[in-house]
């Protein structure tokens, strides 16, 4: 395999947007083109992600428009992904698979999703469209209902007190607002506190609606290239040391779902092949779809014992500054979750992480950044580590 | 290859009050609901069986915010069968409110209710429903 590397890396403001998914791609795709220093005639290729466009726009086969939005050469196909949450880290994972094997030089990947034209009641209809249609939507599952679920069983299995556990959890989403305070570009802006937290609607016993990241319109696309003609172009390229991506069926096939089966396995192949560990990550943007998630990615990637980090936000382990900065941008949680977009963004924050561009959010001296992202319940799960050097 | 127990033949065995699942002749493993392979081993020497109907609560969630087409709020819920699958349904002979920890673990009998068909679903359809059995 040759060495990839990411070049540009664009994200629109997150948040309600007026603008159709197309707009919001063409913002995203053409300033990731611009920054690498290349043109759209450039691109061999667009790996195009979104969920939800039909339901949304009445939009399907949204990828060649985004071409043309894009001004792409007729000669690169576009291509659309869709694996729930996990769509757009899928798409990039897939370029710089096939740039790796010497299929193209520059792929242009990423994607854009529009949820909030949906409204909650269509939306959260939509997103309960990515359980197993027959066996698990029809009880009226929802997401929130799948982590609330994890929540419950952690609470069990390890013997932590539900109300102990919900106060830790508050911590997480605290956190990832008061990152979210310094990042522009996220959905909110401000900070909470853990009342803010404990005084919310329940959405699903035992989460809380801060406790649950938003819909949120957005896009985001990243330019994935051949190390050698990624130093032509850029200063200061980030390459990619390693990915992983794994699949598990239905919840009730998983059975435990305190343990993330699909992200266990994801991100031993992506330490394998980076030749690096849990103690080597300076930086991560993880799933924290809701509080709960981001607890148990902690320990999918072996940073924590399971069971053991759920305090890990309240004694600021995983904050700026910390042991591990976690979700230095907000995280789903404050920056965002326009699914389709949302792995894009995660690779836009730890490349700009790695390039030193984050500003007051900068974790100092980071080399070496995980991203994390989780598709369906636990059905996808793909890992990216990049780094600021060559191998 | 030859699909042993489809969702309609599934779904007409709810409808005469047999959980109908699949047994494996390799490994003898059940698994329900049912699919194309041994929930295991991957084996596709499979039996038509049905379950006994018993089984524990391993978790749940009280749904307050609904997906379009609910009624709020109502409990989801997974739990083990005797033969040692995990099934999800909806546990239906509680307030939801009074819903808590202490559900999990507890035994319960497994039987099924009919949902509404939406605009997707394909008409109406039946899904696997817990109850409390007495301790």
């Amino acid at each position: 395999m040759r060495q990839v590397a990411i070049l540009g890396v664009a994200m629109t403001k997150f948040g309600v947007s007026e603008k159709t998914n197309l707009e919001m791609f063409a913002e995203a795709g053409l300033e990731a083109i611009a920054q690498s220093n290349l043109e759209p005639k450039d691109m061999e290729a667009l790996y195009f992600g979104n969920c939800l466009g039909d339901f949304e726009e009445g939009q399907m086969h949204m990828a060649p428009f985004a071409h043309a939005e894009l001004g792409l050469p007729i000669s690169a196909p576009a291509t659309r992904f869709e694996s729930a949450c996990a769509t757009a880290t899928v798409a990039i994972r897939h370029a710089a698979l096939l740039v790796g094997a010497g299929i193209y030089d520059v792929v242009i990947a990423g994607g854009t999703e529009r949820a909030c034209a949906m409204g909650t009641p269509l939306a959260t209809k939509t997103f309960a469209m990515a359980h197993h249609a027959q066996y698990e939507s029809r009880p009226g599952l929802t997401f929130p209902g799948v982590f609330a679920m994890a929540a419950h069983m952690y609470s069990d299995k390890y013997g932590i007190p539900l109300k102990e556990l919900k106060r830790n959890m508050a911590e997480v989403a605290v956190k990832n607002h008061y990152h979210g305070s310094m990042n522009p570009k996220a959905h909110f802006q401000k900070e909470i506190d853990v009342n803010t937290v404990l005084d919310g609607i329940m959405v699903a016993d035992p989460l809380q609606l801060f406790d649950c990241c938003p819909f949120s319109d957005g896009a985001a696309a990243v330019v994935v290239a051949e190390a050698g003609k990624a130093k032509e172009f850029s200063k200061k390229p980030v390459y990619i040391a390693g990915m992983g991506q794994a699949s598990c069926g239905p919840l009730y096939l998983q059975k435990d779902i305190t343990r993330v089966r699909s992200r266990e396995e994801s991100v031993a192949q992506a330490y394998r092949e980076a030749g690096l560990g849990p103690d080597d990550i300076d930086v991560v943007e993880l799933h924290d779809c809701f509080t709960i998630a981001e607890i148990l990615a902690l320990e999918s990637f072996g940073f924590y014992e399971f069971g053991k980090a759920y305090d890990a936000a309240t004694k600021r382990e995983t904050y700026l500054g910390g042991k591990v900065a976690v979700n230095p941008s907000g995280g789903l949680k404050a920056k965002g979750h326009p699914i389709g977009a949302t792995g894009a963004a995660q690779v836009t924050e730890i490349v700009e992480q790695l390039r030193e561009e984050s500003g007051p959010r900068q974790v100092e001296g980071a080399r070496v950044g995980l991203v994390d992202t989780l598709g369906g319940d636990f059905g996808t799960v793909c890992n990216i580590i990049l780094r600021s050097e060559t191998s | 290859m030859d699909y042993k127990l489809t969702y309609d033949q599934y779904q007409e065995g709810l409808e005469q009050g047999k959980l109908l699942g699949l047994k494996c002749n390799g490994c003898a493993a059940v698994t329900f609901p049912p699919k194309s392979l041994c929930r295991e081993c991957n084996g596709s020497d499979l039996n038509v069986t049905e379950i006994k109907g018993h089984g524990t609560l391993r978790t749940f969630t009280v749904i307050r915010v609904p997906p379009k087409g609910f009624t709020s709020p109502y409990v989801v819920a997974m739990a083990e069968i005797d033969e040692g699958a995990w099934v999800m349904g909806n546990l239906v002979d509680i307030n939801p409110d009074d819903a808590d920890m202490s559900l999990i673990g507890k035994k319960v009998r497994i039987g099924s209710q009919i949902v509404k068909g939406d605009t997707y679903s394909g008409g109406d359809s039946r899904v696997v429903t817990f109850t409390l059995a007495e301790e």
